[in-house]
């Protein structure tokens, strides 16, 4: 028995939805991508060496104070701003007291019950277009903690490890939590909402500039919290069920994946008999399970109390106004407009979105490109890349100007569709823009027509038959020669006047009716 | 002992500026008189004598250059141990920073070096500044130079004895809740806690950083005004230092040593003054002497009414260990200063070294106020406690504001009593508290406050403070009235108090030895 229990039982998606009602809620970190920390000088480029991007005041070295940075001030009433979110006219930050050894001072700087923003909402589109409202709890501002590397252990976690190695150059990166009120009224959906609210949440930070928003490399993070309720006719009267956080779910499929996962695995234990422990959980990418981190008993005391050694922060009305006028425009709407602009489609627009080429479709069309070509390109060639080397559309080396370059080149008629994947090829091994590609490869497509003549007429002469058949009308037949003259040339010829060379030599005999 | 350490550091300065001694002449005179009758008084944790003969050097050869030079330039200084200075030892005068060489100056510190001021040493005190007696310093007490059985104040202790035992003409402190103005007191020097925010708190090692208070520490009152003028300013690296509205101190000292104070209402605070306080007979005879003699000079004196006052010391004792039980848990081996491992255990963790080093770095009245103030934090406890403290402040500075509607300068004395002896508070930590009841109201509402000497009591012939209050930001006013009533008293001395004080001759310090 005790051999079983080890495998976590998990009910049928559909079962337990049948039983249960989902209830989630979701704290995402960001990390703003200020050039400075959130309370001091230093820099906060990614993957500098460790412990080279330090100072006294990220060290927490005795003596060292804050200094607010404004930038990530501004960053946070922005963010608050396009979550829909009420501003604090008067709020401050507050000391989190735990001792960890990748916290400098062994308290985290925080914000406790003065959030800058405040109630506030997301609205998110799901797969089939259906729009579905996530309310925003807070976002309050804080710092990141250094980063530990468990040294010697099995799975990576402090548990087992021989030692521990700490980079602070992570500590003291402004970071803004997001937290949201429970969603509920999702229902089957749930995993569907969460990635969505994910997904659209990152879109919006992206648009507002304040964060590279890379889930990889955890300038976004995902705690996904998650209970289930027994269902019933009037759900809303139905208290919340105990719920469990599973920590850093950093990928959207992921979160997916791990609400549906705890939702079936809450079901099991639930249906089982057995209760829900309030606790963190891990998730694992690779089995698509949760396992139990550490219970998250009602004793854990940070001793929140105001930081002393910040000043109460006030936001003028007039600067929160001015900075409410710097919002973009907010992706959905942008997302219709675009649609119109472009003449897609719903599904054409929505396979663009799913696929993350929203921003570089936009671009793609403000180089020069046709809408139309700049679609098939990000959601054909490149997106079949893209999956084949399981990278994001955003991942791949070429930018929205090389392809409408590219395009370029193919309605000027110097490429074939042919010639120009093996341009785009070029370009992604890092050759140089399209054109340089172009010479460097010779893929100059032939139109010179001496050199296709004599082409044309090895392919008659090779083709005897088919050239009698075009004399006699059957002028569709030129596609063979066509074809044999491209192989040839491998491919550089121009096709268009091949055939105009090919039905030259091959009239076609007066019709005697 | 030359002459050169019984001058004032106006004196000094003007001695150095005219050419007549050299800055390593002053320099070696205070080495020298540190060597005679340190070894006795225990003023300092670390003599630099290299580095401030160096220093010294330096400004012969910048006055030689002609170049322009700050007004204390050449002037030699003594340092509180709880300043970072970069390439000194620095401590707190706890075992934890044993060895510690920080790697940056305090703004303070940097703000000596820039004025040119030449630092001779690293002064005494109690662990973290916790203490009225120094006797909580992990590297033993320092003495009085007056007797030394007895204790010099604290936690400034090593600051004001050094001043006393003349081998600074200069000190820093910082007060938190009368770590500057106490130590004045019973050693018969001056000492000024400015208003909050006047001077930076960057790199002044924290203990309660609503509380703590960078100053100057003199034998005069002009002594203190030149070196509060070189302390004091905006700094971009502390948040809560003050942007502007900085009196001008030194005109306001020489002012009134000239001008006198006619006109000026001085109040009494009434709940200061005797009654519950335990004050010593003869510090309330030289204070109302003082007050007399301040009437005399054209002075009005009121009585004014601080209800709220009873309620300061628990409030002080409530806010200052909640913030010093955070403050002080960077301390934990993982980044600099002590590191213990825990006994019998092999491959410790991280935790236990932790644990292991806070047991054994820092001694019982700072463990005493870490556990004071994480009980004081708790959920559960804190509106009880650190709440409440904190509507004790509001009250408190109701109180002062309206004392300060119906009077100029407020006056109380310092410190209850003159110097006990070594021990004796030792085992009595509430009577050791009650040192700072008449010094902690001013902490709590952030006003300026100076000490200085009032005379000797007559039942124990050990000298007495009056304690000076001024509204926030008008610290210029403790200048004018404390300079004022300096010449009054000096004059009805017929020298300086210290003049006074028992020669610390070769038989005295040898029997301490």
């Amino acid at each position: 028995m005790t051999s079983l229990s080890q495998f976590a039982e998990v009910l049928d998606y559909d079962e337990a939805l049948a039983k249960f009602d989902p209830v989630l809620g979701l704290e995402v970190h960001v990390e703003l991508n200020t050039n400075t920390k959130m309370f001091c000088g230093c820099p906060t480029e990614f993957g500098a060496e460790p412990n080279t991007q330090v100072c006294p005041v990220c060290l927490g070295l005795p003596g060292a104070l804050p200094v607010l940075n404004q930038i990530g001030l501004e960053s946070a009433i922005r963010i608050g701003l396009a979550l829909n979110c009420s501003i604090a006219q008067w709020c401050r930050f507050a000391r989190k007291n735990y001792f960890y050894p990748d916290m400098p001072k062994n308290f985290q700087t925080s914000q406790y019950d003065e959030p800058i923003a405040f109630e506030g909402y997301l609205d998110v589109e799901l797969e089939d277009g259906e729009t579905f409202r996530v309310q925003i709890e807070r976002a309050h501002m804080e710092e990141d903690t250094g980063k530990s590397l468990h040294i010697g252990g099995a799975t990576g976690r402090i548990q087992g490890a021989e030692y521990s190695l700490v980079d602070y150059n992570r500590a003291g990166i402004p970071l803004i939590e997001i937290v949201t009120k429970p969603i509920t009224g999702a229902g089957e959906r749930a995993p569907e909402v969460a990635k969505a609210y994910v997904s659209a949440l990152r879109e919006l930070l992206r648009a507002l500039g304040v964060s590279d928003v890379k889930m990889e490399q955890g300038s976004m993070r995902c705690d996904v919290n998650a209970s289930l309720r027994p269902r019933a006719e009037d759900q809303d009267s139905v208290p919340l069920g105990t719920r469990t956080e599973t920590k850093n779910v950093n990928s959207l499929r992921s979160v997916e994946r791990a609400v549906k996962y705890e939702i079936s695995r809450h079901a099991a234990v639930l249906t089982g008999g057995g209760k829900i422990l309030q606790e963190t959980r891990h998730w694992h990418e690779d089995t698509g399970i949760t396992t139990s981190g550490r219970e998250k008993s009602d004793a854990e005391d940070y001793r929140y109390f105001p930081e002393p050694d910040l000043v109460p922060i006030a936001p003028d009305a007039a600067w929160v106004e001015e900075l409410r006028g710097t919002l973009p425009e907010p992706p959905a709407r942008r997302r219709r407009r675009l649609q119109g602009e472009w003449n897609f489609s719903d599904k054409e627009m929505r396979d663009l979105y799913n696929s993350g080429a929203v921003e570089l479709v936009e671009a793609t069309v403000a180089a020069g490109a046709s809408p139309l070509a700049a679609r098939k390109w990000w959601t054909g060639e490149l997106s079949r890349l893209a999956n084949l080397e399981e990278k994001q559309l955003s991942e791949m080396p070429v930018t929205p100007a090389q392809i409408a370059q590219l395009q370029a080149l193919v309605e000027s008629g110097k490429l074939t569709d042919t010639l120009a994947r093996q341009a785009l090829e070029g370009v992604l091994a890092g050759e140089g823009d399209p054109e340089q590609v172009v010479e460097k490869r010779g893929l100059v497509l032939v139109s010179d027509d001496g050199a296709l003549g004599e082409a044309v007429d090895r392919a008659i002469a090779a083709n005897p038959g088919v050239a009698d058949k075009i004399r006699a009308g059957k002028v569709q037949a030129a596609g063979a020669l066509i074809g044999s003259v491209m192989k040839e040339m491998r491919g550089k010829a121009d096709a268009a006047r091949v055939r105009e060379l090919v039905l030259e030599r091959l009239p076609v005999d007066a019709p005697d009716a | 002992m030359s002459e050169l350490t019984r001058r004032t550091a106006a004196d000094l300065a003007q001695l150095l500026s005219s050419g007549e001694v050299s800055a390593v002449e002053v320099t070696q005179a205070h080495l020298d008189r540190i060597t005679e009758v340190d070894a006795g008084v225990h003023s300092f944790l670390h003599v630099a004598t290299e580095s401030a003969l160096a220093d010294a050097a330096a400004v012969d050869a910048a006055r030689a250059a002609g170049e322009d030079l700050g007004p204390l330039a050449g002037v030699p200084i003594a340092v509180k141990d709880v300043m970072t200075t970069q390439g000194l030892p620095t401590t707190a005068g706890s075992k934890m920073l044993e060895g510690w060489v920080p790697p940056y100056d305090a703004t303070v510190v940097r703000k000596l070096r820039e004025g040119r001021l030449v630092m001779l040493g690293k002064t005494n005190m109690d662990e973290f500044a916790m203490g009225s007696s120094t006797e909580h310093s992990a590297y033993g007490p320092t003495r009085n130079p007056w007797d030394l059985n007895r204790i010099p104040g604290g936690s400034g202790g090593g600051s004001a004895a050094a001043l006393a035992a003349f081998e600074a003409p200069l000190a820093t402190g910082t007060d938190t809740g009368g770590s500057i103005r106490q130590p004045a007191s019973v050693t018969g020097t001056v000492g000024v806690k400015p208003t909050y925010g006047a001077v930076s708190r960057y790199g002044l090692i924290a203990m309660a950083s609503s509380l703590d208070q960078g100053g100057p520490c003199a034998r005069t009152v002009l002594d203190a005004a030149l070196l509060h003028e070189v302390m004091a300013g905006p700094d971009p690296l502390d948040s809560t230092s003050l942007t502007g509205g900085y009196p001008d101190v030194v005109a306001a000292a020489r002012a009134g040593a000239k001008d006198g104070i006619a006109g000026l209402k001085i109040g009494v605070i009434r709940e200061l003054h005797g009654g519950e306080g335990g004050y010593q007979a003869g510090v309330l005879a030289r204070f109302d002497e003082s007050l007399a003699l301040l009437t005399k000079a054209g002075a009005e004196i009121v009585e004014v009414s601080c209800p709220s006052f009873t309620a300061a010391l628990p409030a002080y004792y409530l806010i200052m260990p909640s913030e010093a039980s955070s403050n002080l848990a960077k301390f934990d081996a993982m980044r600099y200063g002590l590191r213990v491992g825990p006994q019998g255990v092999e491959g410790p963790s991280a935790e236990q070294v932790m644990a292991a080093t806070r047991a054994a770095g820092f001694g019982d009245e700072v463990k005493r106020r870490i556990i004071l103030g994480t009980y004081a934090l708790s959920s559960g406890y804190y509106d009880a406690y650190y709440g409440s403290a904190q509507k004790v402040r509001t009250l408190i500075q109701r109180d002062f504001a309206a004392a300060f509607a119906q009077a100029d300068v407020l006056v109380s004395p310092t410190a209850p009593t003159t110097a006990f002896p070594l021990g004796a508070k030792l085992d009595d930590p509430l009577s050791m508290y009650l040192q700072d009841v008449a010094t902690i109201p001013a902490n709590l509402a952030g006003i300026p406050g100076m000490s200085l000497p009032s005379g000797l009591a007559d039942e124990d012939g050990l000298p007495a403070g009056i304690q000076l209050l001024a509204p926030a930001q008008a610290d210029d006013r403790l200048y004018r009235v404390g300079a004022a009533l300096e010449s009054l008293l000096v004059e009805s001395w017929g020298g300086q108090i210290l003049d006074k004080a028992p020669v610390l001759d070769a038989k005295t310090l040898e029997a301490i030895r």
